[in-house]
């Protein structure tokens, strides 16, 4: 990549930081605001927040402020230290999640070869954050919560790795870069007008990414842990002040970067099909080929791809009642994992056939 | 959808022998038992009640409810009160199905007085007992959603039940607490253009049974947390007392309003008691959704056959109530409430006795918790339906 | 019933929750955004009591048959001219005191309906609250003034007994 003016290391690096805190920021703050305040009021029938600034836009920045200035209580006979870490180590595997999405051509933020196998174990550490929390609070509806979270959240990590697998066959790669570009320069029987996007020959292992992704957010149909009517938030129950709102934060953050990474995965990422354009990524030129302001317009695409994903994430969230731990664990193991063991087999056999 | 069973026997031993094996795993490992008090204050519970369970890993062992968070003293308060200023209080103790409560307690005073309302009376009075029933029946079914985790339909039963608060505000004056009742008749007559506006109402009202039914009850998630749980066979039924919905679920044919003359309209129309053969907790949801319906349908037919005349018969100014007892009750929407009046020839009765419905619904919980998983609890509590009103008078 | 295919129950809930959204967006919500719109309550609508002094007898009928006894009532009789020449000067009431607490008041109505002169009247008025407790305490004035928003009774279904209550 050719830049005008030359940047050190540091500048480097501190623009990936601060690239980083954006790209999981902006994302989180709109899917609050767009989906949670606005979408859900509208399938109910009601307007959502109004007051905070036009059409309730500064209702995030209203919560925020709320949140900030509540009183910080900590459960007497709760565990300090680990009470006070448990929402950090949540958030943070949101921010190293981040880290290996592709955003442009040369708009990411590290490009190494184990993409998909850094990203996959790094989503699990929000696992071990969820489970400390319920048990450092000494209260039993938290530890509930918290014992159901990390059942339900081992047992659909499972489904996640399957089914990703199934991409990682059929691209060659686990290069999350390397996987944008093959679905946008493949072709479909020889066409290239829509690049190869996964979506259509991994129909299965979409659907399958789409729901164990649902139930890693502990969103409903699978919130469980959260299961507001019965347990009163569950893990969350004893946060109040500044450690709720980094759940809240995390879990609207997650979401986003899962979203980016599906579609990633399996909708092309930050690329339109390169055909379109004209550019060749294969032989000598490599990404080269693609034009700079990709690196711009990239972004956009991938933002606009995400609300897609999270559109159907939240509608199916606000549309269902949830399941029972068991059933739970029983659609996971009996369902989940066959379908997706089912469509690891298939990808292998096609891709050595064809 | 029908009342025919979908539980097929396999279902039923499998549910019943999967309980029996984590019990005897339970003993097999010795574990010890963890008490949760789910309430008084709790999402879950209609209001201040008190569960106390006694927990194994998930599985409840013993339960017991624990009432009386919400006792405001109705009977003492009965006491010192004239039968206009009781009929004022006795419509808190169900506050969502509001007018419901006041129509038994007038009627034992006119059963004391040996008088009864003119025809249009009755047919008005009915009128708004059922609407009174649609409207706590159809908060039922939005909170049922919230229970199980869905949160749209409340919204949805909130956004509909509007219209029925409004029709009632519009004839009595009170949304919540109508306070229309009168001893040989009722306050007034109802405005003008109420009863083209209740036929629009009746009609939004079956579009939203029918949203309910594609949104809740026909989802897949909702049917398979619901379906075989909380069994309550019909013998049972029978022994705790249970009424309403609860005990037709339960396949006990037994509905008040046909089953019993009282000088209300129901007589005057044609409607299906719905009952249904499992008795589990879709069951009780299920009927709720039914009458429903029905009950829209019933008030078509009251409206169309409303007879002209006075609504309030010839009765003194100052009411005493003659010396006598009577006792009179009606299928409310949350089961058979009745009042047992004791009058001694004053302006107030001597004694009320009050028998609501949810006191007697809740009376199972103890030998219907034993062996349910917690998040069972809370299905099973949600489809039994109570308010604390009528628990704790 | 026959057994249903498996999907078609969840995909309905979907269809519901879009339908719902689309109506929103085109329509509109079903939500009033009070205070910058506020609905009509209907006609009977029980909001405030107004009191009519010149009516008013202190009979204590109101106060005698309130459920809550939030009704005060002092008056005193003082002498008015007579009506004709050459009469005896007549008793007439004047009311010293007369207060709602509206904070005990549960809006029955019984009040309203006992009154044998017509000195009560039910307004749909609603929006009084006060920051103080103490001012829910409406005395004689600010009764007076609620006359003002008293509607007129809405005309009766066909079919209603036309010499009946009103």
């Amino acid at each position: 990549m050719s830049l005008a003016i030359v940047i050190p290391y540091w500048g480097l690096s501190l623009l990936r930081v601060l690239g980083g805190i954006v790209a999981v920021l902006l994302p989180a703050g709109t899917i609050v605001y767009l989906f949670l305040f606005k979408m859900m009021s509208f399938m109910q029938s009601r307007l959502g927040p109004m007051e905070a600034g036009p059409y309730g836009s500064m209702q995030l920045f209203a919560e925020v402020g709320k949140w900030l200035q509540k009183e910080d209580i900590m459960p007497e006979r709760a565990d300090k230290s680990i009470f006070k870490i448990a929402p950090l180590i949540v958030l943070s595997s949101t921010f190293l999640l981040i880290a290996v999405v592709p955003f442009g051509p040369d708009a990411w933020f590290t490009n190494f070869e184990a993409g998909v196998f850094y990203m996959l174990a790094v989503s699990s550490i929000s696992v071990l954050g969820i489970l400390i929390a319920g048990w450092s609070s000494a209260n039993k509806y938290s530890l509930l919560g918290g014992l159901r979270a990390a059942g339900q959240l081992i047992a659909y990590e499972l489904p996640m790795v399957l089914a990703v697998v199934g991409v990682v066959i059929q691209a060659g790669t686990m290069n999350l870069q390397q996987i944008v570009v093959v679905q946008n320069s493949g072709a479909i029987f020889g066409w290239h007008g829509l690049g190869n996007p996964y979506i259509l020959t991994q129909f299965i292992g979409f659907g399958v990414f789409m729901i164990a992704v649902q139930a890693e957010l502990t969103q409903a149909p699978f919130d469980m842990p959260i299961a507001e009517s019965e347990l009163v938030s569950g893990y969350m129950t004893e946060y109040s002040g500044f450690r709720f709102l980094i759940f809240f934060i995390a879990e609207f953050a997650t979401a986003g970067v899962f979203a980016l990474i599906a579609s990633v995965l399996f909708l092309g990422g930050w690329g339109i099909p390169f055909e379109w354009f004209g550019w060749h990524v294969t032989g000598a030129t490599g990404i080269d080929g693609v034009a700079n302001w990709m690196n711009v317009v990239g972004p956009l695409i991938m933002f606009t791809k995400m609300m897609l994903l999270v559109f159907v994430i939240m509608w199916v969230r606000f549309s269902y009642p949830r399941f029972r731990e068991d059933q739970l664990q029983r659609f996971a193991w009996k369902v989940l994992i066959p379908l997706s063991l089912v469509n690891i087999m298939a990808t292998s056999i096609l891709k050595v056939v064809f | 959808m029908s009342a025919d069973t979908m539980l097929g026997d396999r279902q039923k031993l499998a549910y019943i022998a999967s309980q029996a094996a984590d019990a005897r795993l339970n003993v097999e490992l010795e574990t010890e038992g963890m008490t949760l008090n789910i309430g008084p204050q709790h999402p879950a519970t209609h209001g201040t009640l008190r569960i106390i369970c006694r927990l194994d890993g998930e599985q409840v062992i013993w339960a017991e409810p624990s009432a009386g968070y919400m006792h405001r003293g109705y009977e003492k308060l009965t006491e010192v009160r004239t039968f206009p200023q009781v009929t004022t209080l006795v419509n808190r103790i169900d506050w969502l199905g509001s007018f419901a409560n006041e129509v038994p307690f007038i009627l034992a005073a006119e059963k004391l007085m040996g008088i009864e309302a003119p025809p249009r009376a009755q047919h008005i009075r009915t009128i708004l007992f059922e609407l009174s029933r649609i409207a706590n029946v159809s908060l039922f079914l939005g909170d049922l959603g919230v229970q199980m985790g869905a949160i749209t339909p409340v919204f949805m039963a909130f956004r509909d039940r509007e219209y029925v608060l409004n029709l009632i505000e519009g004839a009595t004056g009170g949304r919540f607490h109508p306070n229309f009742d009168r001893i040989g008749g009722l306050k007034d007559d109802l405005p003008k253009g109420w009863i083209d506006e209740t036929r629009g109402v009746m009609r939004k009202l079956r579009k939203f049974c029918d949203e309910m039914d594609d949104l809740l009850f026909g989802n897949e998630i909702f049917q398979s947390r619901t379906r075989g749980i909380g069994v309550i066979p019909k013998e049972v039924a029978l022994q705790y007392g249970l009424s309403g919905a609860n005990l037709r679920a339960s396949g006990v044919d037994y509905d008040l309003r046909r089953d019993q003359t009282i000088p209300m309209a129901w007589s005057k129309t044609n409607f299906k008691v719905w009952t249904h053969p499992d008795g589990d907790s879709f069951a009780r949801c299920w009927i709720r959704l039914q009458e429903t319906r029905e009950s829209t349908k019933i008030v078509d037919q009251l409206l169309d056959t409303l007879p002209a005349g006075p609504v309030m018969a010839k009765v003194p100014r100052i009411i005493k109530v003659p010396e006598g007892e009577a006792w009179v009750s009606t299928e409310n929407p949350l089961g058979e409430m009745g009042y047992y009046v004791i009058s001694k020839g004053d302006l107030g009765p001597f004694r009320v006795k009050i028998r609501s419905a949810s006191f007697n619904n809740i009376s199972i919980v103890p030998w219907l918790l034993r062996g349910v998983y917690v998040p069972d609890v809370i299905t099973i509590l949600a489809s039994l339906y109570f308010i604390l009103g009528d628990i704790d008078r | 019933m026959a057994f249903k295919p498996k999907v078609p129950g969840l995909v309905k809930g979907l269809g519901v929750t879009l339908n719902t959204l689309m109506t929103t967006v085109t329509k509109g919500a079903n939500t009033v955004q009070y205070p910058h719109e506020k609905e009509a309550p209907p006609i009977r609508a029980r909001g405030v009591i107004a009191l009519r002094e010149d009516n008013c007898t202190s009979c204590m009928l109101c106060a005698r048959s309130c459920p809550d006894w939030c009704i005060y009532i002092e008056g005193h009789k003082e002498l008015a001219p007579p009506r004709r020449a050459g009469g005896a000067p007549r008793k007439v009431n004047k009311l010293d005191r007369f207060d709602i607490d509206y904070a005990l008041c549960m809006y029955c109505g019984i009040c309203v309906e006992v009154c044998p002169f017509d000195a009560l009247f039910w307004s749909p008025e609603y929006e009084y609250s006060e920051p103080k407790i103490a001012d829910l305490l409406h005395d004689k004035t600010k009764l007076g003034e609620w006359m003002e928003t008293v509607p007129e009774a809405p005309e009766l279904e066909a079919g209603a007994d036309k010499k009946g209550k009103k």
